[in-house]
């Protein structure tokens, strides 16, 4: 059996290196040349990496006294990569920003501007950062709540350094010029069909890891990965569906046109928030705010209705996006109605996240890590309720195009995902590393404080920024002519954009301290000089 | 543990995913599949016809270059948006777009109108450099378009790879596609009369006024000239009431 | 197809469709059989590992 799946992957990736070497052949363009030969390297490395792990003494699924022997080893990547991808997507936000208040740093070259160096930064947080958190989580939680080793020997490092590979081919071609220009799917065809190969690995460690639990029961963290994990499989496959114009050539055109496009677009786009962002975060928040609080999650029956809620509701407000254009008005009326009746779960799923602590807040004070998760949460609540104001089409007729809408996502983004994405790092380190306790707590506290201050600027200066615009560009003088020229509202911006980028600073330099708090954790270094609280909750998460 | 055999266990999760999937396929398919049966959804419009080879290397130098990102192309039914832009958009006016451009900031202002409203030289100085034209602007120059030669054989595949899309390109337009490229940008050559026949208010001019070269300038000016100038809004009804 | 002949369905057949599936979701987390089942389930994430 195991003789015969390494022979499968070697197989595979025999097959693959072979259709890299094709690529790089044939290429019609010097991008899908370069991709090519890094195709080429990643299926010769995954040769020899399958070889030797064909070699070493299989794994037993559990130790001597019969607890499970869990695959820490692919949460320890992950816990890596994350911290890696998220310092250089954090600090592409805060370069792209930068551009914004003094354009001369784009340096007007074909790879160094905004427009490409954008995607760079979305694609680098959301997929990159949050994609490795996600994996990295997901396979810590799915491993511990079912009882058992994650399935498979070669499949989940597969997954894990496949889905790197699909980051470096998408982020080095959004710098070439090859983008589709489907906002959150630039990826071209070929990085897109890698992805969905990648993507099936995961759905199938996943299930199988489901599939061998010594637990009677899937606990609900789950069910919000395998919802994230087979919703953006669908989204991907619909979103991308694309004619590549060569076979070894990087262009392709979309199979959508026009106003079916633009709703397939928003349908993938806003539910890459709603199942990326939003339903696999929450497995990350239903398992670790009960393991780090030591208790069990509120409300378990609130929990059910919050998972079916949230993924049958949030699957139709993709429509929002396109308020007044040339979507039919009935469109826009049912993602705008379905987009406030999101509210309700959103809330209910806040609610229960908060409430877990109840009667236990007292470790807000002495544990920051818990507190950074909290925190998140709030974030949560509070760019749920937004969202669904901004989804009412008056609202939405000041907002949409303005800078509100990137103050909310990032109120969202960094407030929701970056916390609580920050604090399941911190409760994973010592867990997977075998460490005795993170390495200081005070640096915890700093970087809570400096993120939160951050983020604070950013979305201040953002909804500064977007209402003012908007009304400038709707304001009319008292001879019945619009007042602004475009421009002016431009020129008017700048101040904002520079407190914008103050606060995208002190964030990065908050995910810096946890980088250098995180390394010196893996390496069991204890902070000896800080005076512990000395509560309950600051002893080690049990490893 | 005995009690739970690993056949229900398995069954189990499938059917979560099972009944997971068809939870979140709901809304999607209302959505979306009705926007290809209804008739009302794409206006019936004088006037649109597909990209020139030109015009359509253009508007993938816009799409590479991440235009995207800060201009809309999408004029929504508001009054300040038609005053200062035009009338609003239709949905009939990106029917051949494959991947469509409405965008969702603008950093810049909304591109779907733009096209005759600048002169070919202030597109040319604006790209090279924003700041000459517009001192407060904020935008990046784009100075290399200028120098590169646009990219034209690949476009007879271009035409062809949207034409399996169902944009109504002719044989003789994928034919042609090359040289009616290389004839849009010279109003001199043999060409130009065969490309505005093919393609009605096609505008052929040496847009970047650099006779030696089709540049890359040539092709994304060309593109930025036509937006927003196809549909006859003369013979325009906005009628029945799922338009608005 | 016509706006109008899909606009009476959804109003309703899949007014009641909708409103089905949400009675099924709060009936299953709220069955009193459900509860101990449940309650176990909540605790799984506190178990040692």
């Amino acid at each position: 059996m195991r003789v015969a799946a390494n022979c499968l992957w070697l197989g595979l990736f025999g097959a693959g290196g072979l259709y890299g070497l094709l690529m790089v052949q044939r290429a019609v363009d010097l991008g899908f040349l370069l991709h090519g030969i890094l195709f080429l390297a990643f299926c010769l490395a995954a040769v020899a990496l399958t070889v030797r792990l064909a070699l070493s003494p299989p794994p037993a699924r559990a130790l001597p006294d019969d607890r499970p022997h869990y695959n820490d080893a692919i949460v320890r990547a992950g816990v890596i990569a994350s911290t890696f991808w998220g310092l250089i997507g954090f600090a592409a936000g805060l370069w792209i920003a930068l551009q914004l208040a003094f354009p001369a740093l784009n340096f007007d070259l074909p790879w160094t501007n905004f427009g490409r160096l954008r995607p760079v930064h979305t694609s680098a947080v959301i997929f990159a950062f949050g994609g490795n958190v996600l994996i990295a989580t997901s396979f810590h939680v799915v491993q511990r709540t079912c009882r058992t080793r994650l399935a498979g020997h070669v499949a989940p490092w597969f997954v894990f350094w496949g889905y790197q590979l699909f980051i470096v081919l998408a982020a080095s071609g959004y710098v070439l010029g090859i983008t589709q220009s489907k906002e959150y799917a630039e990826p071209e065809w070929y990085v897109d069909l890698w992805l969905t190969l990648v993507w099936v690995a995961y759905l199938l460690v996943f299930m199988a890891t489901l599939a061998r639990r010594r637990e009677p029961h899937i606990y609900v963290a789950n069910w919000f990965f395998l919802a994230f994990i087979v919703t953006v499989a669908m989204l991907h496959l619909v979103n991308n569906a694309a004619l590549p114009v060569s076979f070894f050539g990087s262009k392709s055109y979309i199979a959508w046109a026009g106003v079916q496009d633009a709703l397939t677009q928003w349908w993938y786009g806003h539910n890459a928030v709603g199942f990326f962002l939003t339903a696999g975060f929450l497995g990350i928040m239903y398992y670790f705010i009960p393991k780090q609080a030591e208790r069990p999650v509120y409300s378990y029956r609130l929990s059910i209705v919050h998972f079916w809620a949230l993924i049958f509701l949030y699957i139709w407000a993709g429509p929002h996006h396109l308020h007044y254009t040339a979507l039919p008005d009935w469109a826009q009326t049912l993602g705008m109605t379905f987009s406030v009746m999101l509210w309700m779960p959103s809330w209910g799923g806040m609610i229960n996240g908060l409430m877990t602590l109840s009667g236990a807040w007292d470790k807000l004070r002495t544990d920051p890590v818990l507190r950074m998760l909290v925190v998140s949460v709030a974030f949560y609540g509070m760019s749920t309720f937004e969202g669904p104001l901004m989804s009412i089409k008056a609202v939405n007729a000041l907002s949409h195009y303005t800078d509100w809408t990137v103050g909310h996502v990032h109120s969202g983004a960094l407030g929701w995902v970056g916390f609580v994405s920050f604090g399941a790092l911190y409760v994973l380190a010592p867990v997977v590393w075998r460490r005795e306790r993170l390495y200081s707590q005070r640096l915890v506290e700093w970087h809570f404080w400096i993120s939160s201050i951050g983020i604070v600027l950013y979305i201040t200066a953002m909804w500064v920024s977007g209402i003012m615009q908007g009304l400038m560009w709707r304001a009319y003088d008292s001879l019945g002519f619009l007042e602004y020229s475009f421009v002016e509202t431009v020129e008017a911006m700048h101040p904002f954009y520079v407190i914008r980028a103050l606060g995208g600073a002190l964030f990065v330099a908050g995910a810096l301290i946890m980088a250098y708090n995180l390394w010196r954790t893996t390496r069991g270094d204890i902070r000896e000089s800080e005076p512990l609280a000395g509560s309950p909750a600051m002893a080690p998460a049990a490893a | 543990m005995a009690r739970f055999g690993h056949r229900t266990l398995e069954k189990n999760s499938i059917l979560m995913l099972v009944v997971t999937l068809i939870v979140v396929s709901i809304g999607g398919l209302v959505e979306i599949v009705p926007l290809y049966y209804l008739d009302s959804t794409v206006e019936k419009v004088r006037g649109m016809r597909p990209y020139t080879p030109l015009e359509l290397v253009g508007r993938n130098i816009y799409i590479r270059e991440g235009c995207y990102n800060c201009h809309s192309q999408m004029v929504r039914s508001l009054r300040d948006e038609v005053d200062r832009y035009g009338h609003y958009s239709l949905a009939a006016e990106s029917m051949y777009d494959h991947p469509f451009q409405w965008g969702s900031k603008r950093t810049g202002p909304d591109l779907a109108r733009v096209g005759g409203r600048y002169s070919d030289d202030w597109h040319r100085e604006h790209l090279i450099r924003p700041k000459n034209v517009v001192p407060e602007s904020i935008m990046p120059g784009y100075p290399f378009l200028q120098e590169r030669p646009a990219e034209l054989d690949a476009v007879e595949a271009d035409l062809r790879a949207n034409a399996a899309l169902g944009v109504p390109y002719t044989e003789e337009m994928i034919a042609n596609a090359r040289a009616d490229a290389a004839a849009q940008a010279d109003p001199e050559s043999d060409g130009a009369e065969a490309v505005m026949a093919r393609y009605p208010k096609a505008q052929v001019r040496d847009f970047d006024g650099n006779p030696d070269m089709v540049s890359e300038m040539d092709a994304m000016i060309a593109y930025l000239q036509m937006l927003g100038t196809l549909v006859d809004f003369d013979a325009f009804r906005a009628e029945g009431e799922a338009l608005r | 197809m016509e706006y109008e002949s899909v606009r009476i369905f959804a109003a309703t057949w899949g007014l009641v469709a909708l409103v089905v599936m949400f009675a099924v979701a709060v009936a299953y987390a709220l069955w009193p059989r459900n509860r101990a089942k449940f309650r176990d389930a909540a605790r799984i994430p506190l178990k040692e590992d």
